[in-house]
């Protein structure tokens, strides 16, 4: 009787485990463990080539060779991409298409979203494509001067935004604009610009005395979030996009690096209760501060929430720095995921892109959440850091 | 566990057999959607896809602003930079330092408290800007708000000495302008420091 109760235990836990998870033998279930999905490029050359499989390899593909892959991904780019998709375990041609216009490299990424469309995204679960995605980082000199930087997700296309030479920050997109705000000393204190990147007009919207620093928009674009500290410490504030209607929300010693809940209720950020640094997170019209558990994760820091609302990344300080990622619901403590800081969600919520290196040498990354694949950007001049991914 | 023990054995065969990497021989069983084709070879049957180009992205040097902040840019700010000259060798020796991860005034530091203070004292026009600094082991932002908070600490304990707070502003500059280049707590514990800069009104004014 205890073989068969021991056998049918067994069998009822072995059905909560996904084909795509692997099991840690300690009886967890490792969400962050998953295998890639195998495909085979062939027929594909140089910079087309380059981008497909960084591309495919952000969003959860190893590539391998056909007979041992899923997906097998052939076409050619002689002038322009033509590509197919052939599904060998269901035996047919996903689809097959030919793309013009613009560059070679922009059509290699639209063929990128399209194969991950064909072998990832289902109607229960739709994937966001991120091929004509951009991001904006900061580039710092030694001597600490900086300009913000606008490229392609990649890396690839950088160009300098603003031509200052002074200290910059914390650049952050208007949600769905070619805006951005970041934190500039140009006028020898630290300020939040709005920039707009299609017009090249910018101007101050927070010019307090003190530090003016780390806005976040919100997900509609119509309000920001930063740290102030004219109140006589660092705190979260939010006012209009514009910079009127200025609120104060928290009052702790120590806050720092707002982010947005998506669907615009919350604001989490990193702050100090007791003498430990946590999480937290405050109703976006002011409430009151709930503190967040990152048990096992030390000096929590620099949080974003990602779009579909489900988890939080954040980086992690124990000596060295952890990207870290946990469900924001709490059911699972935070998972480490590799070494590095500043996480920014892409729009399909299991792509970020963070910055990794050493001191003073940081290169931009991109990391694939749920394998753990990550992979360098191409790296603009100086030392690449703080990367906000346009969504 | 007594339950692990049951299902331990269970386990390992379940996860020998999904041992494998998945870039080695087996798939992870996913199938995916399909729109519609069934049967053909490889060919153009779906639309040719046209990409148009990004929109540039422009930056016009000249188009720095110089709009004020929302309520103008004298609100809250008693005093700025472009009204005074600064004199950073007058306090230079005064510089105080801080534990890690900490905006703390020890009280090793604050005999030089009283000499910035009396020095505020003793020229009543004169004002003060604190620079705020961090070693390199925080991240960018955190740090930026760490050495605000030195710099705050510092004017509140001047404050406190009965200098005006007005007459005082803060900057940080988080870990970008170290006062060492090392790695070492040598180099570390140089950097994490509150800077005063003693500043004279410009004449006229």
């Amino acid at each position: 009787m205890k073989k068969i109760l021991a056998i049918a235990i067994a069998v009822a836990a072995l059905n909560l485990v996904r084909a795509q998870d692997t099991i840690d033998i300690n009886g967890g279930i490792d969400i962050f463990g998953r295998k890639p999905i195998p495909v085979a490029i062939t027929g594909f050359t140089g910079e087309a080539a380059e981008v497909l499989k960084f591309d495919l390899y952000v969003q959860g593909c190893c590539f391998v060779s056909p007979d041992a892959a899923q997906f097998v991904i052939n076409g050619t780019d002689n002038g322009t991409v033509v590509g197919s998709v052939t599904d060998k375990v269901a035996r047919k041609v996903a689809f097959s298409r030919s793309y013009n216009g613009a560059s070679l490299r922009r059509q290699a990424h639209a063929f990128a979203d399209d194969v991950i469309q064909a072998i990832e995204s289902t109607p229960e679960k739709p994937i966001k494509p991120i091929g004509a995605t951009k991001i904006a980082f900061k580039s710092q000199s030694p001597g600490g001067n900086g300009e913000i930087y606008v490229a392609d997700f990649d890396g690839a296309g950088a160009q300098a935004v603003t031509s200052d030479a002074t200290i910059v920050a914390h650049p952050a997109w208007v949600p769905g604009r070619m805006t951005l705000y970041y934190t500039s000393y140009a006028r020898s204190n630290p300020d939040i610009f709005m920039h707009s990147l299609s017009t090249g007009q910018r101007r101050v919207i927070a010019g307090y005395s003190g530090l003016n620093t780390s806005a976040a928009a919100s997900p509609d674009g119509t309000k920001v979030a930063m740290i102030l500290s004219k109140s006589g410490s660092p705190n979260v504030w939010v006012c209009n996009a514009d910079g009127t209607g200025l609120k104060k929300l928290t009052s702790g010693l120590e806050d720092s690096s707002p982010c947005w809940s998506p669907d615009g209720r919350w604001i989490c950020f990193a702050t100090k209760k007791a003498e430990r640094r946590r999480l937290a997170k405050v109703p976006a019209g002011g409430g009151e501060v709930q503190y967040l558990s990152t048990a096992g994760a030390p000096n929590p820091t620099e949080p974003d929430w990602s779009p579909d609302g489900k988890w939080i990344a954040f980086t992690s300080q124990t000596g060295d720095f952890n990207i870290c990622v946990m469900p924001v619901d709490g059911s699972l403590p935070p998972t480490v995921l590799v070494a590095g800081q500043n996480p920014s969600w892409s729009p399909n919520s299991r792509t970020l892109v963070f910055n990794h290196g050493s001191m003073g040498h940081q290169t931009l990354s991109v990391l694939d959440v749920f394998t753990k694949q990550y992979k360098d950007c191409r790296r603009a001049t100086g030392s690449n850091s703080q990367p906000a991914w346009a969504r | 566990m007594k339950l692990n023990k049951i299902i331990l054995p269970l386990m390992i065969a379940l996860v020998a057999m999904l041992a494998t990497t998945g870039c080695k021989k087996g798939f992870n069983g996913k199938t995916t959607p399909m729109p519609g084709q069934t049967g053909r070879t490889p060919g153009d049957d779906q639309p040719p896809s046209t990409i148009s180009q990004a929109p540039p992205v422009t930056f016009d040097p000249n188009a720095v602003s110089n709009q004020n902040p929302p309520g103008g840019l004298a609100q809250n700010q008693p005093w700025t930079m472009d009204q005074v000259i600064p004199d950073p060798a007058a306090l230079a020796d005064q510089t105080v330092y801080f534990a890690f991860d900490s905006a703390a005034v020890l009280s090793k530091e604050e005999s030089k408290l009283i000499i910035v203070s009396e020095k505020l004292k003793s020229d009543p026009s004169a004002k003060l800007q604190i620079e705020g600094h961090c070693d390199e082991r925080g991240t960018e932002e955190y740090n930026r708000s760490l050495g605000e908070r030195r710099a705050l600490a510092l004017r509140e304990a001047l404050n406190r000495a009965g200098i005006d707070g007005d007459r005082i502003r803060t900057i940080s500059f988080g870990k970008d302008k170290p006062a060492e280049t090392g790695h070492d707590e040598a180099a570390w514990s140089k950097n994490r420091r509150g800077v005063f800069i003693l500043c004279h009104m410009k004449t006229g004014l």
